[in-house]
């Protein structure tokens, strides 16, 4: 009976994670890999010799995005909210799952950021096999802006 | 003459490398003014809070940091609304319903508008939360606090602002 109910209780919690794509909610950035990050600098070199060396997801807040973002990101949604991760998971959907895909947020610092591990999951677990993810030490405004990387308005 | 071309070619330089550098600082400037409906309907007009001290909150309801610095803020509107605080939030939510929620769980006891990027801009760009502004009782921005780590400085310098007999 016991062994019934257990399984129950699996088969509810794994539909849950089915619902979300495979992506936690509430989980830390500070979860997602060492091997998956960019730093600020590295993404500003890469990006100024290819342009279109990625597709660059900005998973935060779309007032954040359209004050300043990353020359050529699109906004996907806050990462940290069911609607935000299904308007990620529309965007990327189609695509080659090698695709080269840079999220970042930097609403907060790192350690504080609810929007990027979720968004990172999600697209671990459709199967994209070249994702990073920016780390913003404190916030997009200090970690890029300030450092005069490139950034725009969204027009 | 030759200073004003150099100068000219090194704005125009700046211009194509992209957007400013630095978030301009209001401090010592006059607040951007701006009217909204706050999320009960009422109507928000900063003008209208002359002669008061406002404290103004950027925040967002998946903010860590910004859920820590509210109940902190609704303490003070309860201590010193009297002396003259107004507290105004700003939601950077990309919409209204998770930021209802939230206020009417909390049951903040101030108004709370939803943002938007010309706003953002207006206030030297807010490119990460909390972001808090302290306006004086003239209108004029005397402080910028970026993060969650300053509400002891913040407290003190808005009873400052406050001025009058201290508890």
């Amino acid at each position: 009976m016991k062994v019934g109910r257990s399984l129950g209780c699996l088969m509810v919690v794994a539909l849950a994670a089915a619902a979300a794509g495979g992506a936690a909610l509430g989980q830390a950035a500070t979860t997602i890999p060492k091997d998956a990050l960019v730093q600020p600098e590295a993404l500003h070199r890469e990006l100024q010799a290819n342009p279109h060396a990625a597709l660059i997801l900005q998973v935060g807040s779309r007032m954040m995005f359209d004050q300043d973002h990353i020359p050529g990101a699109e906004y996907a949604g806050a990462g940290s909210r069911p609607e935000g991760l299904q308007a990620l998971r529309m965007r990327v959907g189609g695509l080659p799952r090698s695709k080269a895909i840079v999220l970042y947020c930097g609403c907060c610092p790192w350690d504080k950021c609810p929007n990027v591990a979720p968004a990172w999951q999600l697209l671990h677990g459709m199967g994209f096999t070249h994702v990073r993810v920016l780390y913003i030490a404190q916030n997009f405004g200090t970690d890029w802006v300030a450092r005069g990387y490139s950034a725009e308005r969204t027009q | 003459m030759r200073t004003l071309v150099a100068g000219a070619v090194l704005v125009g330089v700046m211009n194509c490398a992209g957007r400013a550098q630095e978030p301009r600082s209001l401090v010592g400037r006059r607040a951007p003014e701006f009217s909204l409906d706050d999320l009960h309907g009422t109507h928000v007009d900063l003008a209208r809070d002359r002669g008061k001290v406002v404290l103004l909150n950027f925040w967002a309801t998946w903010c860590a940091p910004c859920k820590v610095e509210m109940p902190r803020f609704m303490e003070w509107q309860r201590e010193y609304g009297a002396r003259g605080l107004v507290v105004v939030g700003v939601s950077i939510d990309d919409s209204e319903a998770p930021a209802r929620a939230f206020v009417e769980k909390l049951h903040v006891n101030y108004p709370v508008v939803m943002g938007n990027a010309q706003l953002g801009e207006r206030y030297g760009g807010v490119l990460g939360v909390p972001v808090t502004f302290l306006i004086d009782r003239a209108g004029v921005v005397r402080a910028r606090f970026d993060g969650e780590e300053h509400l002891g400085a913040e407290e003190r310098q808005m009873r400052g602002l406050l001025g009058g007999s201290e508890r």
